[in-house]
């Protein structure tokens, strides 16, 4: 193989483009730089001698803003590697089980049905659809999980109202 | 030799019922879940975490163990069944030991792997064990300068120096070290980046990073392409049992593979990419049956299996020794020691012999087990990987999430895990490294105070770094080790023309 003269030749088909994405994440990496840079200048400096709890935030929101500047340019020269399509749906899926998780322990619906309600999500995103043998599935094995756990090896999980028919 | 008291001691400690039972418990946990695809060894440790939380510190750390050599052998399978390795380690074995499993020779394909990864993990044990007291000694010398430089060097190489692009790699740190500021400053009492919300006072923990990054962040991941993949899994047909050929084809690339891993790991370098693939080229320059490369040639998966386990070997060194992870999974292992307040080190094999020692004992043994239990019962973890991808992936978020619950049941900590697999997933989609961050949070909050010490010593003299030997020294390979890359471009190029 002769890579160089062969590259030469070939057209870049899609010449080199701004990635917009790479120009997101350096501008979220400047954000952040920021916001290490407010926190840290509430902090009082006390100390007497060497570092405070103040200098380290700052020497990274440095490497922070010289990041974000070499993501820029990445952006900028189209110079990330390839990706491939992506299909949004099951992403968005799974985010929605994971909130309806929190959801449920927030309100106090312990660990059975929270844990359910993502095994059955994470199941629908990956391309089953039969949702109600799904759902006794789920309830099935954290069921089980719950007692194996909660009663064999004394891990406290959050109990709802399931949990307390046990 | 002092060597042998302590490891005769060791095997004591090992060798009871007790111990023995979890040593066994977790090289079957570590397979089990290692089998299973995209699942890492990293991820296999910080999802059994949690289930260790209530027991002593000796028997669960001897049941890290076994999980950690667990998970490796596990992957393996997975990489040679369905050419989806679970971590990178595992890619240089599916080159190869996919292509034999298509052409029927799965079974001798698992047991050179299986074979080799004892023989190169007993080694690299048996180099740990006589390696690490010699560290200790040294390393008791180091004054807080030194450490600082030391993590500086384990920060560039792990996440600058051997990976794709540099800036990338960096990026992954930094974000890193950011997380490892949240919570009450140690020296001062101060709260940084908590934003007055309670639960980020104690900090960010390193479980529920790794377990969003890699458990939930593959999910997502996997799930978004689901319409690409297409893995196949293959039957293991035929005998399992290696050929007197397979035997002498493979004996030589077991030993090279380990001469590779052990070193190459145990330098504060990270990552068993290297060696495996090292091992690789190595192998399919001095085969004698060049034609079969890329076709299932059995020299393929004997060198870099072998390397892969004795790196992870290489890496408890620094790890044991001096405290210092420098992989995905090390520091998942330290995370494991820092659950019971114990802080591997120098003073820990001074004050806890019989943990250490029973831990590097312990190894030998999962090792023996994993052998045992691997080749016989391939049948059944071939049967895990039977597990419909909907239930499989169900399954392991549940079991993610629950580790979480677990620990803290708050609506902030799963808020957390939940933001953490976002990252991973989009870390995973724009390619950026994910070992870097898990370290940067575990070794950040470590390398800060360590520099901050050095710095109250000296009166905030900063020159105390470059005025010690050894710190100098060290700072000066880490800045070579950063500008390296940006100077040798072709060196991350490697790896791409082996494919």
């Amino acid at each position: 193989m002769t890579p160089d003269t062969a590259s030469e030749n070939l057209p870049r088909a899609p010449a080199r483009r701004v990635d917009r994405a790479g120009v997101v994440i350096a501008a979220a990496l400047a954000v952040l730089a920021a916001v290490l840079v407010w926190d840290a200048s509430k902090l009082p400096s006390t100390t007497m001698y060497g570092m405070g709890p103040e200098a380290m935030p700052v020497v990274i929101a440095i490497g922070l803003v010289i990041l974000a500047v070499g993501n820029l340019i990445d952006a900028l020269r189209g110079n990330l590697p390839p990706r491939e399509s992506m299909d949004p749906k099951p992403v968005w899926l799974i985010i929605g089980g994971l909130a309806l998780l929190i959801a449920i322990i927030g309100f106090g619906g312990g660990f059975i049905l929270a844990t359910s309600a993502l095994f059955i999500t994470t199941s629908a995103a990956f391309g089953r659809r039969a949702v109600l043998a799904d759902t006794v599935i789920a309830l099935v094995i954290t069921t089980l999980i719950y007692l194996a756990f909660d009663k064999l090896l004394t891990l406290s999980l959050p109990a709802g109202p399931l949990e307390r028919l046990l | 030799m002092d060597t042998f008291a302590a490891l005769a001691h060791g095997m004591a400690v090992a060798m009871q019922p007790m111990n023995l039972l979890y040593a066994l418990i977790g090289v079957f946990l570590g397979t089990a879940v290692g089998v299973l695809p995209g699942i890492g060894p990293a991820l296999t440790v910080a999802l059994l975490l949690p289930v260790t939380y209530k027991l002593d510190p000796g028997g669960s750390l001897i049941m890290f163990a076994g999980i950690y050599y667990g998970g490796m052998y596990g992957g393996s399978t997975t990489a040679i069944l369905i050419n989806t390795p679970g971590e990178s380690a595992s890619m240089a074995t599916a080159l190869e030991g996919n292509k034999m499993a298509k052409a029927g020779r799965g079974g001798p394909a698992l047991a050179t792997s299986a074979i080799g990864s004892f023989v190169a993990g007993t080694m690299a044990t048996i180099g740990l064990a006589f390696l690490a007291p010699w560290l200790v000694d040294f390393a008791v010398r180091f004054g807080p300068e030194d450490y600082f430089a030391l993590m500086c060097v384990a920060f560039v190489t792990v996440s600058a120096t051997f990976g794709d692009s540099p800036v990338r790699g960096l990026t992954s740190l930094f974000i890193g070290l950011t997380l490892g500021l949240v919570g009450i400053d140690k020296l001062t009492g101060q709260a940084r980046l908590a934003f007055g919300i309670p639960e980020l006072l104690d900090g960010v923990e390193v479980t529920t990073l790794a377990v969003g990054l890699f458990a939930v962040g593959e999910a997502l991941y996997v799930a978004s392409r689901r319409h690409h993949a297409e893995e196949k899994l293959e039957p293991v047909r035929g005998s399992l049992w290696m050929t007197r050929e397979d035997w002498r084809r493979s004996w030589k690339p077991w030993l090279r593979g380990t001469l590779f891993g052990f070193p190459i790991g145990a330098l504060p370098a990270g990552g068993a990419e290297i060696p495996t693939f090292l091992s690789y080229s190595t192998e399919r320059r001095l085969t004698k049956h060049p034609e079969e490369f890329g076709k299932g040639a059995i020299e393929g998966v004997a060198g870099p299996e072998a390397a892969n386990n004795a790196s992870a070997a290489g890496t408890l060194v620094p790890l044991l020794t001096l405290g210092l992870p420098t992989s995905a999974t090390a520091a998942m292992m330290l995370a494991g020691f820092q659950q019971y307040g114990l802080n591997p080190g120098p003073l820990l094999f001074a004050e806890r012999p019989d943990l250490v020692w029973g831990l590097i004992a312990s190894l030998f043994i999962a090792n023996g087990m994993l052998l045992v239990l691997n080749l016989p019962l391939v049948g059944l973890w071939v049967r895990l990987l039977a597990i419909p991808q909907p239930w499989l992936y169900a399954g392991i978020l549940v079991f993610a999430t629950m580790g979480t619950i677990a620990a803290k049941p708050s609506v902030v900590e799963l808020s957390m895990l939940a933001a953490f697999g976002v990252m991973g997933f989009l870390m995973r989609r724009f390619d950026f490294p994910i070992a870097p961050v898990v370290i940067g949070l575990i070794l950040g909050p470590i390398a800060e105070s360590q520099l901050r010490r050095a710095l109250a010593i000296s009166l905030g003299d900063p020159m105390v770094l470059l005025q010690s030997p050894m710190s100098a020294t060290l700072l000066g390979v880490a800045l070579i080790a950063l500008l390296a890359p940006f100077v040798l471009r072709g060196l991350g190029r490697f790896k791409a023309n082996e494919d």
